[in-house]
């Protein structure tokens, strides 16, 4: 059976800096990446099926040049990879691109569990997990850092809450959305590359994926962004000069004034 | 669909390229191209004098209903005890109200929840789910049941905490509903002509900010982050009325089994919750090293925080990570120690009203957004600092 991994092609923003002078992120040198959160969903993907069998197939909706990320999924260890591109997908908010993606996992045929990053590193929104679950159908675990035991029609997994973690049993098929606590993910190995190359990668459009035309992209959007702004930065921070005692002196004065310590 | 320009329009004087948020624009040979990776979220079509850039609207299909009337709060508790961002959203949500002429409600599954304080804070209506099987908040029950109550009770605005509970569940409640949510909100307003919640959001790990509409669909739904948003006084005689929802334990079953719990038993001061947070980084150099930083904290009264190398380090567990994938905290003074200030790092606290930073880096981003900084070995500072407060 099916182990569906969902990627996302992001810009590697851990560097990202802003010019002082015109307040845009800088761009240049910066490459487009697998969202790093999606890397332990691919790697789980390709340990699961290491001890149960099955396929491995990566979906990503996305422009053409993320066929690159699902490529290099491949040499990762996946076996297969599926990208829904089309330009009626642009301007998909969560819903939208979960409805996407959901029925693109249906189209694919059976599987026993869809697993997704818990966020992604530029809309950070985390929502796509769980929204895909509903459209599925199917249960949901978020926040797994370890799958303790799986079989063809049950998973239990602990995951991680603000309070601590909870060990949850679940029927299969079902969605999970999984932490870097996971595992550490593998290097590609010179099969994979060499099996990545040659790989076909499909590319299905809005009329091969069967959706319904208004809920995909901008129209199937309930959400718009309406204005765009960076945050205010304009904290001058006050750097204390002298000797250090006198610093720490002048630190604690300013706290003390401000009531807070 | 999408974006259009019409390069006869545009003279290429690049006026929009700046514009771009992301970045996306350049002119290339006297006219504009646009790279991969837009948004449509309309910044340079606002710009251009020559009105060459067309964003084709989509036609709203989808007609928000005015049967949608009040504000809802999803009121989180554990245990029974009420989450503080439960009691900020009433604050907020009230406010919200009151812009609307509309009422505020608490929606709150649990047992043996303070009802009494959810209407102090705030609420005129008590939409409570009281049982037993709620002790531990489970999301496929709260899920069908959320959506149960929406469904008829129509409220237009539905606010929960971007908890790891509400940000599990909610956005299943919205995928249900078939309605937008927009996620970890930091800034919440009303356009009062259009009837619009205005909900502002971080993006691109904190370096965007996004205001985000929804029009079509209701509720419109947010989660909101903890510590944002202040609570109010409770006001003790406010009146307000309860009603008890019947749970039919047969009509829903959890396809979930929750099989344990167990709480991470960390330091007495809870991260999210703190007023002061003490916080170190890979400047601490050894594991032994927080050993100073919980003097400190234990001399303010402060929570412990970290940023992510020691935590990958191993040095201090992972509920204790500041951060883009730890947790995102807003209180009251932040003392940073030997934290350079990664993006990812900044983006989960950058919005405390006063940040300490102590680095022997001038260069290191953290000063960036510093009120204060000390450019000094922290190991020489942090001592200095606890005796300094220990004698006042």
């Amino acid at each position: 059976m099916n182990i569906v991994v969902c990627l996302k092609q992001v810009p590697g923003t851990a560097d990202v800096k802003i010019d002082p002078q015109t307040n845009n992120l800088i761009r240049q040198g910066i490459k487009n990446t697998i969202n790093p959160f999606d890397t332990y969903a691919l790697e789980e993907g390709v340990r699961i099926r290491e001890r149960h069998g099955g396929k491995v197939i990566v979906i990503s909706m996305g422009p053409p040049q993320a066929e690159s990320m699902l490529r290099e999924a491949i040499s990762l260890g996946a076996d297969e990879a599926v990208l829904l591109s089309d330009s009626t997908f642009a301007g998909a908010d969560t819903w939208a691109t979960s409805y996407t993606l959901a029925t693109a996992i249906k189209k694919l045929g059976q599987y026993y569990v869809v697993i997704c990053g818990r966020q992604t590193l530029d809309g950070d929104t985390g929502q796509v997990g769980p929204e895909l679950a509903e459209m599925l159908e199917v249960p949901l675990i978020t926040y797994v850092s370890k799958i303790e035991e799986i079989s063809d029609v049950q998973i239990r997994a602990r995951r991680m809450i603000d309070e601590g973690h909870e060990v949850i049993q679940a029927p299969l098929p079902a969605v999970i959305t999984v932490t870097k606590e996971i595992n550490v993910p593998r290097l590609p190995s010179l099969r994979g590359i060499a099996k990545s190359k040659s790989a076909t990668i499909p590319v299905w459009n809005l009329q091969e994926l069967g959706g319904d035309p208004v809920r995909v992209g901008l129209s199937g959007s309930f959400t718009r962004v309406v204005k765009i702004f960076y945050p205010q930065r304009n904290r001058q921070a006050r750097i204390f000069q002298g000797d250090l005692g006198n610093q720490v002196d002048c630190l604690v004065d300013e706290l003390k004034s401000a009531g807070l310590v | 669909m999408g974006i259009q320009f019409d390069l006869n329009k545009c003279i290429g004087c690049g006026e929009c390229v700046p514009a771009c948020p992301f970045g996306l624009l350049e002119v290339v040979n006297d006219k504009v191209q646009l790279k991969e990776g837009c948004t449509l979220c309309g910044s340079c079509q606002d710009i251009c004098t020559y009105k060459a850039i067309c964003i084709e609207s989509v036609p709203d299909t989808k007609l928000a209903s005015d049967s949608h009337q009040g504000v809802w709060v999803f009121a989180e508790q554990r245990k029974g005890r009420l989450k503080g961002v439960a009691y900020e959203l009433l604050a907020k949500g009230r406010e919200l109200a009151n812009s609307l002429h509309t009422e505020l409600s608490a929606v709150c599954f649990g047992h043996n929840v303070d009802k009494v304080s959810l209407i102090a804070h705030g609420a005129d209506k008590v939409y409570l789910v009281d049982s037993p099987e709620f002790a531990n908040n489970p999301e496929d029950l709260y899920t069908s049941l959320l959506a149960d109550l929406i469904r008829q009770y129509k409220p237009e605005i539905v606010l929960a905490g971007a908890t790891s509970l509400g940000r599990s569940f909610i956005p299943r409640v919205a995928a249900i509903l078939g309605t937008g949510l927009t996620a970890d909100c930091t800034g919440l307003e009303i356009d009062i002509e259009k009837r619009l919640l205005l909900q502002t959001r971080p993006t691109f790990g904190g370096n965007i900010m996004a205001t985000i509409i929804c029009q079509a669909g209701r509720p419109q739904m947010s989660t909101v982050r903890p510590r944002v948003f202040k609570r109010s006084a409770p006001d003790k005689i406010r009146q307000g009325q309860t009603i008890k929802v019947d749970f039919n334990k047969e009509c829903m079953t959890s396809r979930i089994k929750l099989l344990s719990f167990v709480e991470d038993i960390t330091e007495t001061v809870k991260l999210d919750e703190a007023d002061i947070i003490v916080s170190g980084g890979r400047g601490l150099g050894k594991p032994e090293n927080f050993q100073l930083l919980k003097e400190l904290a234990g001399v303010l009264g402060a929570a412990l925080g970290s940023s992510r190398p020691p935590v990958d380090e191993g040095w201090i567990p992972y509920c204790h990570q500041v951060g883009q994938t730890g947790k995102t905290v807003c209180p009251k003074l932040y003392i940073a120690c030997g934290i350079s200030g990664s993006v990812q790092h900044l983006a989960g606290m950058q919005t405390s009203d006063t940040i300490v930073a102590i680095n022997d880096d001038p260069n290191a981003p953290i000063f960036q957004v510093a009120t204060y900084g000390i450019v000094g070995d922290l190991f020489k500072v942090v001592p200095m600092l606890i005796e300094k407060l220990k004698s006042e």
